[in-house]
């Protein structure tokens, strides 16, 4: 690709200097195997904002948030990521999760036998051990869920089944709002929400999702397409290619991209 | 020309055929139960121990197992009887017949407090007694000569022969508890004789405990005979110490329209085996036998199970999982066989195992001999790690590894305990495996 035609961002838009880095990601190089996903990719998000990331299928947008989340299929070879100050590649992706690092899932997965509830109580109470709080107590964790649950439509039902199972892929992403709602972590990374969504299930999951938006709080939107930023509306979209961010903008550089495509950032590659 | 292999015997072997003589030669017995141990015994001096040319043994050296043979345990003292009280597990809700290395406990147990319907006499007292119902005992000798069994018939004395009268409905599960206390090696030999009549309900617990680091022995063996329209279920939990043997035999005799319900929860011994010998002898019945074994260290166990459809519409369900760390070792084999007029036969059989271990082994040998045309018989086996895609989804929500490993392997076999009916002994016995399985980390 040429150079010349990529805008570098600074940073991100409209971002006070004194606003509190959430995520900073320098220079980072990621590998599956032999083949090389990331190369060299910066990004900083700052407390209070949501960024989109956008770009065509194979660009690395997922395999950025395994890398985030701690998956060991991918190695990292260079760069940094840190989150509020904390190295995040060195800790593993329980510590992650509990330093405030939460990845909703492109394909929830179904576990059969380990039941939703059990499953909701096990990562809080395992979060707030590992940041030395005290365990939730029986009714404030049934009240706790039984609130966010019905916000987001989930049924009594659901809660009782075995994570996931037997639910519809609209109920499955729901199941990851609701996840992201009790665990209230300080970087949510939403890895395409979108697909495999009706229009329907699509604007539940986004009140989910701007539900939670805080200033204390920053959230990274993966997404193919712009209809998801219709309702989750980012602060900055960056367009994601062969590795790296190749282009930084505000919102309308989604509208822009759902205009002309990816073809211009096909072909230059 | 034939050249007469023979084996050398093991010291354990010798022992143990010694052993029976001597208790038949001190306590003669008369009549059938007389015939049916000298039998036994002589069966046992002529077969011994099976070698791993045996099939059914191919994959646990029993002669390994009993090199030795503990002395046979003695009376029952008071003090053995009130600790083996204090350790047996405490089922809410049941009632409890208390063994203790292999006797029965006397002032631990009470008879007479057993639920309506249900009767209870110890094998000694019904020895004694002559009682008719043990007409029945040895009365479902498996085709083939099998060793435990027949040392067990033996050794015939210590035991327990319950009945169930037709129609009864019993609420209350009757738990027999069997607990190893001494801080010796001894060998144990007990013997249940179950006789459910027509139409009862009832469940049954058979726990087996012991300490840690004593080489002691259990043989225990149970018969049941389950009634027209009866409905069985029976739970065993062996959680015998780390390097004791553990040699059960559960024989089981289906009228016509039975429903039995078995399922084993082994986590115990050094090296355990199940043999069990399902036989419908009535149509319309229906068995289902599960289990959970979780073995780590060099542990090893063996549940081998032969199912006799001997009639025809008939459905049997088996479903095994075996959880193996270190370099444990598990063993399922499972024979169904159809015989010519056990036509609409539903047989299913799967093993499923899960290995941790980097040295953990499973042998899984599923056997259908099929002589009827118009049956369903299936059977699987599948041996696998943790999904690393379940364990990164519970990682990633902050769960710690060892944490999620449990929950993953709760999830596996509780597709196993899903079946014991009682919701209070299901959770009973997840809560067992969950101590097992954090204990064990």
């Amino acid at each position: 690709m040429d150079p010349s035609r990529v805008d570098f961002p600074p940073g991100p838009a409209g971002a006070p200097m004194d606003t509190m880095t959430m995520l900073d990601i320098r220079n980072l190089h990621a590998r599956i195997d032999d083949r090389e996903i990331l190369k060299g990719l910066d990004l900083t998000l700052n407390a209070g904002e949501v960024h989109a990331i956008m770009g065509p299928n194979g660009s690395g947008k997922s395999t950025l948030s395994y890398v985030l989340a701690g998956k060991d299929d991918y190695e990292v070879t260079e760069g940094t990521a840190t989150l509020d100050g904390e190295d995040l590649l060195e800790m593993e992706p329980d510590a992650r999760a509990a330093a405030g690092l939460f990845l909703a899932f492109q394909y929830p997965i179904e576990i059969p036998g380990v039941a939703n509830m059990t499953f909701l109580r096990t990562a809080l109470n395992a979060q707030r051990k590992a940041r030395g709080e005290a365990e939730i107590s029986t009714p404030d964790f049934l009240r706790l869920v039984k609130e966010k649950a019905s916000d987001l439509g989930i049924s009594q039902e659901m809660l009782r089944r075995g994570v996931n199972v037997g639910f519809s892929g609209g109920e499955k992403k729901r199941n990851e709002i609701l996840q992201m709602s009790i665990l209230e972590p300080k970087l949510c990374i939403l890895d395409e929400t979108d697909s495999g969504l009706d229009i329907d299930a699509l604007k539940i999951v986004a009140q989910g999702v701007n539900a939670l938006r805080s200033p204390k709080r920053a959230m990274l939107v993966i997404t193919h397409y712009q209809r998801l930023l219709d309702h989750i509306v980012p602060d900055v979209v960056h367009v994601m290619h062969q590795g790296r961010i190749v282009r930084s903008g505000g919102k309308e550089l989604a509208l822009e991209l759902e205009a002309s495509g990816y073809a211009a950032y096909g072909d230059a590659a | 020309m034939t050249t007469d292999i023979r084996t050398l015997r093991t010291s354990g072997e010798e022992a143990f055929a010694q052993a029976a003589e001597a208790r038949l030669a001190a306590e003669p017995t008369q009549g059938r139960i007389g015939e049916l141990r000298r039998a036994a015994a002589s069966a046992f001096a002529e077969h011994g121990l099976p070698t791993r040319r045996v099939e059914e043994w191919k994959y646990t050296d029993l002669r390994a197992a009993v090199r030795e043979a503990p002395p046979l345990a003695g009376e029952v003292t008071a003090s053995a009887e009130a600790e083996a009280g204090l350790r047996a597990i405490a089922f809410p809700g049941t009632e409890r017949v208390l063994f203790v290395n292999g006797a029965y406990g006397r002032g631990a147990s009470h008879l007479g407090r057993l639920p309506a319907g249900v009767s209870a006499v110890p094998l000694a007292a019904a020895l004694a007694s002559g009682s008719p119902l043990l007409d029945r005992i040895g009365g479902l000798a498996p085709q083939r000569y099998d060793a435990a069994l027949a040392l067990n018939t033996a050794m015939l004395r210590e035991g327990l022969v319950i009945h169930v009268s037709a129609g009864a409905r019993v609420e209350t599960p009757i738990h027999i508890a069997h607990v190893f206390t001494a801080d010796a090696p001894l060998s144990t030999f007990t013997r249940m004789l179950v006789v459910v009549e027509e139409g009862a309900q009832v469940a049954f617990i058979e726990s087996h405990q012991g300490p840690d680091g004593i080489a002691y022995q259990a043989n225990a063996a149970t018969e049941f005979y389950v009634g027209d329209g009866a409905h069985v279920d029976l739970i065993r939990v062996q959680e015998e110490g780390d390097r004791a043997l553990h040699l059960a035999t559960l024989v089981v005799d289906m009228g016509r329209d039975v429903a039995f319900h078995a399922f084993q929860l082994a986590t115990g011994a050094a090296t355990a085996r199940l043999s069990l010998y399902g036989r419908f002898s009535g149509s319309g019945s229906h068995a289902g036998i599960r289990g959970v074994n979780l073995l780590a260290a060099r542990q090893h166990g063996d549940v081998t199970m032969v199912l006799d459809h001997a009639v025809p519409h008939c459905e049997s369900r088996e479903l095994f999982k075996t959880v193996l760390k270190d370099e444990s070792h598990g063993v399922f084999q499972g024979k169904i066989i159809v015989r010519p007029d056990a036509q609409k036969t539903d047989g299913r059989m799967m093993s499923q195992s899960l290995l941790l271990g980097e040295f953990a082994q499973m042998d899984n040998k599923p056997e259908l001999e099929i002589f009827a045309d118009d049956v369903q018989c299936g059977h699987g086996a599948t041996a696998g790690a943790l999904d690393d895609d379940l364990l990164f989804y519970l990682l990633s929500r902050g769960i710690p590894r060892p944490d999620a490993e449990v929950l993953l392997v709760q999830a596996f076999v509780g597709e196993a305990v899903e079946y014991v009916e009682q919701e209070d002994l299901r959770e009973a016995l997840m809560a067992r495996i969950v101590e097992r399985l954090g204990k064990a980390g």
